[in-house]
């Protein structure tokens, strides 16, 4: 990955900054300056508070190229408690069964790995709610 | 606007095609094209591939065919949706010649796959979902797939086994083709014991990546006779869009640039689903086949697995679905997919389909999904 391109989108992958729309007040991930719902301009930073539940997910035995010494992982679409779905991988699920509506929160790990020389690349994960 | 139609098929087997090069395969396919045509020259070619770029470095391929062709000069572009770039090639050429801008023209799909290893081919398919919000995250393009797959099954109360028909009916109808990659059929104990690649997907839930390339000769209708004697006419041709990201949209499971551009072939050419004799569905995994019939209006929301469940998609069914093995059988050449599926249509709407025939098919439907639904290009043939 490119280093600008890393900076980029770091209050995303860091922080799961996104935007909420001035005019319907629905919260937008990722941010993309005009809202989906009403498509008014929605340019107001909103930090996502990182809990939700898995929407659905998949085991995934085939990675590409940069994932594969992961193999295998399971990723996951998480409907976040504001409303929006997000993607993300599943982390310290160890021998846990995942099932759809399982409760989660985001934690920061090590997303991809570009060759020994190459860059380590952070970001978001959703692990299960400790109870 | 003129109508259109397809004067000329050409395509190559799908496969590994190691002693062919991406620029002969495309040549290949135009060459046969031609000849059915009846033509030795066109005035534009139009070339819908994915990933030359990645796989094989090369972009610029359309001067690059259009050179090894012998058409130096030509009028010739490129065109990339995906995995639906090749019925976006299609409906590039359908508007210039329907515009009047070119009399006879070529399009091409082609894509060459098999040089690569795996996980370079999974990377490049994945090119086609969000790379910044999916991909970054280790989504696959299957991985994608799959979760449509799972929620699919959690809403609608199925379970793997039961999408076995899908693949089963595509492997059955590939035994009849020359041209599929794999011409074996399969049963159903084969797809229920599968192991996943991406859970729930299995090895007979998703299309094989290949090499091949398939054309078509465009020209327009009042003038199809000169070069064939079963021009096969575009009834109508429609593109609409969606989020590349799947999670990003209002409901997953609703394919919505599906059903927009379903709807809006449908109202151009004044049909509805009845009215259509077969379907070549974008089975890149048994899921997009379901979620295609439901978008199209074929089947209510949960009922594309209940159609293949019934046997309604076999080439006696209701509503016959991947006619000529579809991409899991035929294989899936990934920008070369859409122009397969309609130069499969355009064979069936000829009746040049060989034991696969539908019975006294007239309107024909295909297709084309881009990524997981970012593109969808639906095109309707009919025979003259
Ligand atoms: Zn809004």
């Amino acid at each position: 990955m490119e280093v600008a391109r890393y900076w980029r989108t770091t209050r995303q992958r860091y922080q799961l900054v996104g935007e909420v729309c001035p005019n319907c007040s629905g919260k937008i991930f990722p941010p993309r300056d005009v809202c989906p719902t009403c498509e008014k301009e929605a340019k107001t930073p909103f930090a996502f508070s990182g809990v939700g539940e898995v929407y659905s997910y998949s085991t995934v035995y085939q990675a590409a190229a940069g994932y594969e010494k992961a193999t295998p992982y399971t990723v996951a679409m998480i409907r976040l408690a504001e409303g929006p779905l997000v993607s993300a991988q599943l982390t310290d699920i160890d021998d846990k069964d995942v099932a759809i509506g399982m409760p989660v929160e985001m934690v920061t790990r090590v997303l991809r790995e570009d060759g020994d020389r190459g860059m380590l690349v952070y970001g978001y994960k959703f692990r299960p709610v400790m109870v | 606007m003129r109508d259109v139609s397809i004067v000329g098929l050409g395509q190559t087997p799908v496969g590994e095609h190691w002693d062919t090069s991406l620029r002969e395969l495309g040549f290949r396919a135009l060459e046969s094209a031609l000849k059915d045509a009846k033509a030795e020259r066109v005035e534009a070619l139009y070339v819908g591939n994915m990933l030359s770029g990645h796989l094989t470095g090369q972009e610029h391929i359309a001067a690059l065919i259009a050179d090894f062709a012998g058409l130096r000069g030509i009028e010739a572009i490129k065109i990339e949706a995906a995995c639906a770039s090749g019925a976006a090639a299609l409906r590039v050429g359908y508007a210039m010649v329907a515009g009047g801008l070119a009399d006879l023209v070529a399009v091409v799909g082609v894509e060459k796959m098999t040089d690569q290893a795996p996980e370079t081919v999974t990377a490049a398919m994945s090119m086609g979902v969000d790379a910044d919000y999916e991909a970054m995250q280790g989504l696959t393009h299957m991985g994608v797939g799959a979760m449509l797959m799972r929620r699919y099954m959690h809403e609608h109360g199925f379970k793997r086994e039961d999408f076995a028909n899908f693949a089963i009916t595509a492997h059955a109808n590939a035994a009849g083709n020359p041209n599929a990659m794999y011409r074996s059929p399969i049963s159903a104990r084969l797809f229920n014991e599968a192991k996943p690649i991406a859970d729930p997907i299995s090895m007979f839930d998703s299309a094989p990546a290949a090499d091949g390339a398939a054309c078509v000769i465009l020209a327009p209708t009042e003038i199809a006779r000169e070069f064939s004697d079963k021009p096969v006419r575009i009834r109508a041709s429609a593109v609409a869009t969606d989020t590349v990201a799947a999670d990003d949209r209002r409901d997953p499971l609703y394919l919505e640039a599906a059903a927009i551009s379903a709807q809006k072939a449908f109202a151009a050419a004044g049909l509805g689903p009845d009215d259509i004799d077969l379907l070549e569905t974008h089975d890149a995994f048994t899921i997009l086949s379901a979620l295609s019939l439901e978008a199209c209006g074929f089947a209510p929301r949960g009922g594309g697995v209940r159609l293949a469940q019934n046997g309604e998609i076999g080439l006696r069914g209701r509503i016959p679905i991947t006619t000529m093995g579809g991409l899991k059988a035929r294989g899936n050449p990934v920008g070369a997919a859409g122009l397969y599926q309609i130069v499969e249509v355009a064979q069936q709407m000829r009746g040049d389909a060989g034991v696969n025939q539908v019975a006294n098919a007239r309107l024909g439907m295909a297709q084309n999904i881009g990524g997981t639904g970012g593109t969808v290009v639906t095109t309707i043939l009919e025979r003259l």
